[in-house]
């Protein structure tokens, strides 16, 4: 019985170990590969350390062809105008929706349910004619707005809501608190986990959203990360891999470093808005 | 030779000791309670003769084999969850059908669709559907049959739980606080009904519980379990009259057995607050011992009366008695007096009064909780002491 | 009489005032989900009643002028081999990504799950893609299927085996794409199935074991398995929506080549509405896309609604 524990233990951690391998072998070869001068690249590729080290002129390369500095900024601040927006919008409402008893609260739930199906790609025809002809392309609000709503957060923040007692909102109220006052100082405390899950969620989506960006922007002033890669690479006319590979470096690197930090957040938050991919 | 016998098991998570060495045997037929406060070792111990967990050492012996090194689904133990654990995707019929299926069907013939194609099945498929049947109506519950868990009452969960144990007559039953997660209406009510399964099953039962009372009123032997170590094991009635441990005595009976720290004096005898005792054989002079006695054995009389003397704080009426909170003036340690509520009547809070305890009913226990054998009764309560 | 009409008069002035609150907070309601209302129905419900519209016209950008032509897009759409190939394309790749990605998702979690011993690293390990920028991870991964100087067909030759062009011939492309689409979904559904497994009760497996399920596999069957369900669910409508969604890689690795052998769904719309700017034409195709959506979605409710009703 013990020996059949200890290789059925064996086969488990050898296939785990494997396939973490293959899962991790991208990052391995990227970190290497940044490394390596162009003739090294070309000849020898299965060695991991770069027997010469050109780290230095690869990451000059990355950041001399495009600013990398600016994709970063743009990435952040997309991002974090986005999931304010987001925020502010839809807590009040799913609050409303929650707690409050008025007449278009079936509406609004029809409403959330029909935009939980509609992904950007369907939109982004009429939305893009609107923006062109109201000269908004490449600015940030053609990037902002049509997230400034988001449906899966109103979904989100009600079902989070309907599980709080009503008795708080209750207490509130005989406190002498506005149904704002309710929403800012009794719900917003009690919603954090819903919000930094949220949070999570966003952040990854747009950070990583390469459609709606790659639709309404073509100045590299307002290109989003991965928009900005595309566009480096376009430029990257041979096949100088050394650089691409510090340029992906540089801008994978964000959203891993704060996954491995705070990984137990990333985890819940993906497990908690799992729902919409 | 017993049903079943424990002999000295021992479990422990690192420097944690859970189990040290619990050793019980069971008569055939025998309904054993173990209980003890959370974390006193006593799931752990069901766990253990379940074989959901492995000891560290020891030996689980039932129906003259050794269980010890056979795995929970060789044993034929049966056991029922507090949480219940059915199977929520499976409707109660189904539910109460796995054990039979797991012991009759093969694994090919248990795979879903494959499975229902070989031959031979459909007749063990038959026999188990009968056996189901059979077993749901005597516990009353075949018209639940086709119902799932989540369509079901605390109380028909239960049942459903019952019903799965017993259907394939395992030759040991355990129970882990089953009643704690029903009403307290149905849990007086599913006690009876246990005792009056495990009659009809004749099989020996362990039963964990942390509910004293319920210990009490349903097994034929309670074990008393306190931080990994049985205190005692014996018939209800002996559990409250004659604890064999401080923290026995403290556990069992509602309310709380009232106990006074002393300290034995250079002559032997023992002074309790104005009164000297002395006790029928000798206690060794200066050790520290704890003197209990059980509310109903105190009686109030008025000041005045040979007793102890104290000050009512607070009476709780109860229907059928009166408990009154004291507090004894000499060493302003609480007593608490069950009374009959005729014999309360007139006593307020505040009032003077004294306590008399029936000698005979004192009890002793040395410095480490054990009980004091020897001196069972104190000859008389002495002379007020000058005082 | 007079006291009797002095009790009855505040009675009923009392039905009004309840009303006076009942709509200040309907009021309160309205001013708190407006923002929200309108938005949505700026950025959602307006566009797709606009594409709807449009897929009925001949619009282009650029030109002033439009007429509605009917079913004329739709027509054109179902006799257009590209669309055809596109939408044949997507099948297929969903069709290898999204069980492939389940599949795997699960295996990894059930032995994540059963071993004791650097769990925290594996779950790093195969999420990390999911947190990973994917244009820039498609750009390794290009790097890595490089005919000539990739490492995966220097490993290939070193152990005696022609490496294929993964990207660069028709035969190949759509598969070594759902690879990488396999590599970075896989994470994501572990983390959703282990979250399943963790919510299974430690009890119904001792429960199990207690009624005779003897090995793991048994185990798994009576318990796993059926308690896994709506994860199951859930997880498949997710990836198969994702799938369908391929485009990052598509755009950053392929552009639909080489002959449209990787030509996707949301590749070809992006294509005819924003590069060849015919915004009637990709509104049917946007149209269809959506109708994809919706049928998936739908089947999944109906699923959820007939199996997982415990």
């Amino acid at each position: 019985m013990t020996q059949t524990f200890t290789l059925g233990r064996a086969i488990r951690l050898t296939l785990l170990s494997l396939g973490a391998l293959i899962f991790l072998a991208p990052y391995i070869f990227m970190i290497s590969t940044a490394g390596k001068g162009q003739s090294e690249i070309f000849t020898s590729s299965l060695s991991l350390i770069p027997t010469q080290f050109f780290y230095l002129e690869n990451f000059a390369k990355a950041f001399g062809r495009v600013s990398m500095g600016t994709l970063l900024w743009n990435g952040v601040v997309v991002c974090g105008l986005i999931f304010v927006f987001q925020v502010v919008i839809a807590i009040p409402c799913a609050y409303a929706m929650a707690k409050l008893k008025f007449g278009a609260a079936r509406l609004l739930m029809a409403l959330v349910m029909l935009g939980l199906l509609v992904p950007i790609h369907a939109t982004s025809l009429p939305l893009y004619v609107a923006f062109d002809s109201a000269a908004l392309l490449n600015s940030y609000t053609a990037l902002v707005a049509p997230f400034s709503i988001s449906v899966f957060a109103i979904f989100l923040f009600l079902q989070f809501f309907r599980a709080m007692p009503d008795d708080l909102i209750h207490a509130a109220r005989l406190d002498g608190m506005s149904e704002l006052g309710i929403v800012m100082r009794v719900i917003v405390p009690n919603a954090w986990p819903a919000i930094t899950a949220f949070a999570i969620f966003s952040v990854v989506a747009h950070w990583n959203d390469l459609y709606w960006p790659l639709i309404v922007v073509s100045n590299q002033a307002y290109a989003t990360p991965p928009l900005g890669l595309l566009f480096f690479r376009a430029a990257e006319a041979g096949d100088d891999y050394g650089a691409l590979m510090a340029a992906t470096l540089i801008i994978t690197l964000p959203l891993v470093a704060a996954f491995l930090l705070a990984q137990k957040r990333f985890v819940e938050g993906i497990t908690m808005t799992g729902l919409k991919g | 030779m017993s049903a079943l016998s424990i002999k000295n098991v021992t479990k422990s998570f690192g420097e944690n000791h859970i189990l040290k060495g619990i050793s019980l045997e069971a008569e055939a037929g025998e309904f054993i309670a173990l209980v003890g406060p959370s974390g006193c070792g006593k799931s752990t111990l069901l766990r253990i003769v379940a074989g959901l967990e492995g000891a560290d050492s020891g030996e689980i012996v039932a129906g003259g084999r050794d269980l010890t090194r056979l795995v929970a689904a060789e044993r034929n133990v049966a056991m029922v969850f507090q949480s219940y654990a059915l199977y929520p995707h499976l409707t109660a019929g189904q539910n109460i059908a796995v054990p039979l299926a797991m012991r009759n069907l093969t694994s090919m013939q248990r795979l879903p669709v494959i499975g229902s194609m070989l031959p031979g099945q459909r007749e063990i498929r038959k026999d188990i559907m009968r056996q189901v049947t059979d077993m749901a109506r005597s516990l009353k519950i075949d018209h639940l049959v086709d119902r799932k868990p989540g369509q079901m009452s605390g109380g028909q969960r239960q049942r459903v739980a019952l019903a799965r144990a017993m259907v394939r007559q395992p030759g040991l039953f355990l129970m882990d606080e089953p009643l704690s997660n029903l009403d307290a209406n149905l849990r007086v009510h599913a006690r009876g009904e246990i005792v009056d399964l495990h009659r009809r099953a004749g099989v020996p039962t362990l039963y964990v519980t942390h509910d004293q009372a319920e210990a009490l009123s349903m097994a034929d032997r309670v074990a008393v379990m306190m931080s990994g170590s049985l205190l005692q094991l014996a018939a209800p009635e002996v559990i409250y009259d004659d604890p064999a441990h401080i923290e026995v005595a403290k556990f069992v009976g509602q309310p709380r057995i009232n106990t006074i720290a002393s300290r034995v004096d250079a002559d032997g005898a023992v002074t309790l607050g104005t009164w000297r005792l002395q006790p029928h054989e000798t206690l060794a002079p200066g050790s520290d011992i704890t003197v209990a006695i059980r509310s109903e054995f105190l009686s109030i009389a008025d000041m005045g009366t040979p007793g102890l003397p104290a000050h009512i704080e607070r009476l709780e009426f109860l229907g059928s008695e009166v408990i009154v909170y004291t507090k004894l003036d000499a060493i302003g340690e609480s007593m608490v007096v069950k009374l009959a509520p005729s014999e309360a009547k007139g006593l307020v809070a505040g009032k003077p009064v004294t306590i008399v305890p029936q000698g005979e009913r004192l009890m002793v226990f040395g410095a480490d909780g054990a009980r004091l054998r020897a001196d069972l009764t104190f000859t008389t309560l002495l002379e007020r002491a000058h005082g | 009489m007079a006291d009797m009409t002095a009790i009855s008069l505040p009675v009923e002035k009392s039905r009004p005032i309840v009303n006076v609150s009942e709509r200040h907070e309907a009021r309160v309601a309205w001013m708190l989900a407006a923002p929200a209302m309108i938005l949505i129905i700026l950025f959602i419900v307006a566009p797709v009643i606009a594409v709807i519209t449009l897929g009925f016209t001949d619009f282009e950008l650029g030109y002033s002028t439009f007429k509605f032509v009917g079913f004329e897009n739709y027509a054109e759409l179902f006799g257009d081999r590209t669309f055809r190939q596109s939408l044949w394309n997507t099948a297929i790749y969903t069709a290898i990504v999204a069980p492939a990605s389940i599949l795997l998702g699960l295996g990894v979690a059930l032995l994540i799950e059963s071993e004791t011993v650097g769990r925290s690293f594996f779950r790093t390990a195969y999420f990390l893609p999911v947190a990973s920028l994917l244009v820039a991870m498609a750009t390794v991964w290009q790097y890595l299927l490089h005919p000539t100087i990739g490492p995966v067909n220097n490993l290939l030759n070193l152990i005696g085996l022609p490496g294929p062009n993964w990207l660069g011939s028709a035969g190949t492309v759509l598969y070594s794409l759902s690879m990488i689409g396999v590599w970075q979904t896989v994470g994501f559904n572990m983390i959703l199935f282990l979250a399943g497994l963790t919510a299974i009760p430690r009890d119904l497996y001792s429960a199990a074991e207690i009624d005779g399920a003897k090995s793991s596999i048994d185990r798994f069957f009576l318990v796993t398995l059926p308690m896994l369900g709506p994860t199951t669910v859930f997880v498949t409508t997710i990836s198969v929506i994702n799938a369908v969604k391929v485009f990052e890689t598509v755009k950053t690795l392929t552009e639909g080549g080489p002959n449209k052998a990787s030509e996707v769904l949301l590749f070809t719309i992006y294509q005819e509405g924003f590069v060849y700017l015919r915004v009637g034409y990709a509104s049917a195709m946007t149209v269809v896309f959506l109708a994809v959506l919706v049928v998936m979605m739908f089947a999944q409710y109906r699923l959820v609604d007939r199996k997982v009703h415990y």
